[in-house]
């Protein structure tokens, strides 16, 4: 996966990501996706690319069960999420909808860097500094979900939960 | 090895002896979703092939979130719901009924429940010794479907709390408290365990203000243990037999253990735009209220209102501030018409809402203007959370909420009383 980092402070909440005022479009996700971090960042809708990472802090993804959060985080082309550390609705929320949260130290990654990651070796290099990063391993029973893209597809494959 | 609540009550509801850190799967007592998330929900489990709920009986859709609806696309989300319980026999909870979390705690909840709910707040259940925690749509749409979930068994952070409240101290500074000490992610991945001599005192309701909070410090569950308070709350209810005793073992091996003597809190505020950034409310002396709102999840039994309606009585609110009560269900609401609190309060100069979630996320009923800041009972004050980015949210007890409402600034109760 290659993309520019995009870098939040820590205590992202579902609120900055789909603030609740807009819950009304929650049947409509194309037009909810328009907002997504808007209360975080309003430009960032509009400027984020296909492959491109949200780099958070501490506690990203805080608050609310919405899944419309990581939802709307996948479909403005998100490749992954990075944190350094993850609320536990939104980690399960996002590996559900097969976005990996990848937990690491971002303090060492900078607005609009570009990222290198590789989710089979656990690596991220951020070729603008030259660092290169390590993250968590992601728990086998999430990754066995985040392997078949997502909760749906792997009760669909599997019938069951295997774990 | 001795076992915590949530090792205790994952091993019983799985018939597998568990530990934290195992992957156990289990089944659920109940699997319920709310008006903003279970739209979602539905699809999921309609487009994914899914028929009719395992337990349709044990799956609950509450209309509480927009009730009744602002707008129209939230009226066809609620019909979507409508439907599908019609369709599937599974249960409505319309509009009116009140909060989930309220009715779920009044009718539904027991000690040893394992309950999925696609909200955050679910957690409250915790206040009767259910393992309850809050799941996103996909979740909760298989949970229905197959009538069991995984989890990872959370290891456990234990509080414990000794002496009694003083005077206008209560749960709520408990828990604002303990989420400034620990942080708004202190308990991430974590159960969070409540016990000692204050604990074992404590009404039930009062559990279920804690508990509701536990999401708030990132747990996965904030449990009590069920005892002879929760048998005589069941009783009230009319379901005694849903009694069971659940304590942990006294030999149960704990994360951490914070220690809390509650004779020493006092009035406790959380300033925008975390719930950690706690401060006492007679240090925010000053800072001035356009709204106060008491009611939600979180604290709008009638336990709350009977104290905003004592410090309130023969009072009337400052002329800047309106007064939002949000009974937590309809019972709550004919109770405070019963008890003369209605009165008391609208006669103070407040306006009742209906029975549900309010003004507490943003949609209707009590949205802020800009630059404008709120006094509420809720749970959460994130920035946005009540309809405007531009604008302030505090939180605190009742008792706070109504000494603000007659000063029009952030009061501490004794100050003002």
């Amino acid at each position: 996966m290659h993309g520019k980092a995009f870098k939040f402070g820590d205590n992202i909440s579902t609120d900055h990501i789909v603030p609740g005022r807009l819950a009304h479009l929650r049947s409509n996700l194309p037009e909810l996706a328009k907002h997504v971090l808007e209360d975080a960042d309003p430009t960032f809708a509009s400027r984020v690319k296909e492959g491109d990472f949200v780099v958070g802090g501490n506690n990203f993804g805080l608050g609310s069960s919405r899944e419309h959060a990581p939802l709307v985080i996948k479909m403005a082309g998100v490749s992954a999420v990075l944190a350094k550390s993850v609320a536990r609705i939104f980690f399960r929320n996002a590996i559900n909808r097969g976005l990996p949260v990848l937990i690491c130290d971002t303090d060492k990654i900078d607005d609009g860097d570009e990222l290198e990651v590789d989710l089979k070796e656990g690596t991220i290099i951020d070729k603008t500094n030259g660092n290169r990063l390590v993250f968590n391993k992601i728990p086998d029973a999430m990754l066995s979900i985040l392997n078949e893209g997502g909760l749906m597809p792997y009760i669909k494959k599997y019938g069951d939960f295997q774990m | 090895m001795g076992k915590t609540l949530a090792e205790k009550i994952l091993s019983s509801k799985s018939g597998t002896d568990v530990t934290s850190g195992d992957i156990v799967i289990s089944p659920v007592d109940l699997a319920f979703v709310q008006d903003t998330t279970g739209p979602l929900t539905v699809r999921e489990f309609l487009n994914n092939g899914f028929e009719k709920p395992a337990n349709p009986s044990k799956t609950v859709l509450f209309i509480d979130h927009a009730a009744p609806s602002p707008n129209s696309q939230l009226s066809t989300d609620h019909i979507t719901l409508r439907d599908f319980s019609q369709k599937t026999g599974c249960v409505l909870s319309d509009a009116g009924d009140g909060v989930c979390h309220q009715l779920v705690a009044e009718n539904i909840a027991a000690p040893g429940d394992v309950i999925v709910g696609a909200d955050s707040h679910t957690v409250t259940a915790g206040g009767l010794g259910a393992f309850a925690t809050g799941m996103g749509s996909s979740d909760v749409a298989v949970a229905m479907a197959l009538g069991k979930t995984w989890f990872r068994v959370p290891e456990t952070i234990r509080i414990v709390c000794t002496g009694q409240f003083p005077k206008y101290v209560y749960a709520k500074d408990l828990i604002l408290h303990l989420i400034g000490l620990i942080g708004a992610d202190g308990a991430t991945y974590k159960a969070l365990e409540f016990a000692g001599e204050t604990v074992d005192n404590m009404p039930i309701a009062d559990r279920l203000t804690i508990a509701n909070m536990a999401v708030e410090a990132g747990a996965k569950v904030g449990l009590f243990p069920s005892d002879e308070i929760t048998r005589e709350y069941l009783k009230a209810q009319g379901r005694e037999d849903n009694y069971q005793p659940f304590a942990a073992d006294s030999d149960a091996v704990y994360e951490r253990t914070v220690n809390i003597d509650v004779s020493e809190l006092e009035p406790t505020v959380s300033k925008p735009h975390t719930v950690d950034n706690t401060a006492p409310a007679k240090d925010l002396k000053g800072t001035k209220i356009q709204q106060v709102a008491i009611g939600t999840c979180t604290n709008g039994r009638i336990e709350d209102f009977e104290i905003a309606a004592s410090i309130l009585k023969g009072r009337k609110r400052h002329p800047s501030t309106r007064l939002l009560i949000t009974p937590a269900s309809r019972t709550i609401l004919k109770q405070m018409i019963k008890k003369g609190y209605a009165d008391i309060l609208l006669d103070a100069g407040a306006i009742i809402l209906p029975p549900g979630c309010g003004s507490c996320l943003g949609l209707h009923q009590g949205v802020l203007g800009d630059n404008e800041a709120c006094l509420s009972t809720a749970n959460r004050n994130f920035k946005g959370r009540m309809g405007n980015p531009n604008s302030f949210i505090y939180l605190a007890s009742p008792a706070t909420a109504a000494a603000t409402a007659l000063t029009g600034e952030i009061s501490d109760p004794r100050e003002v009383l």
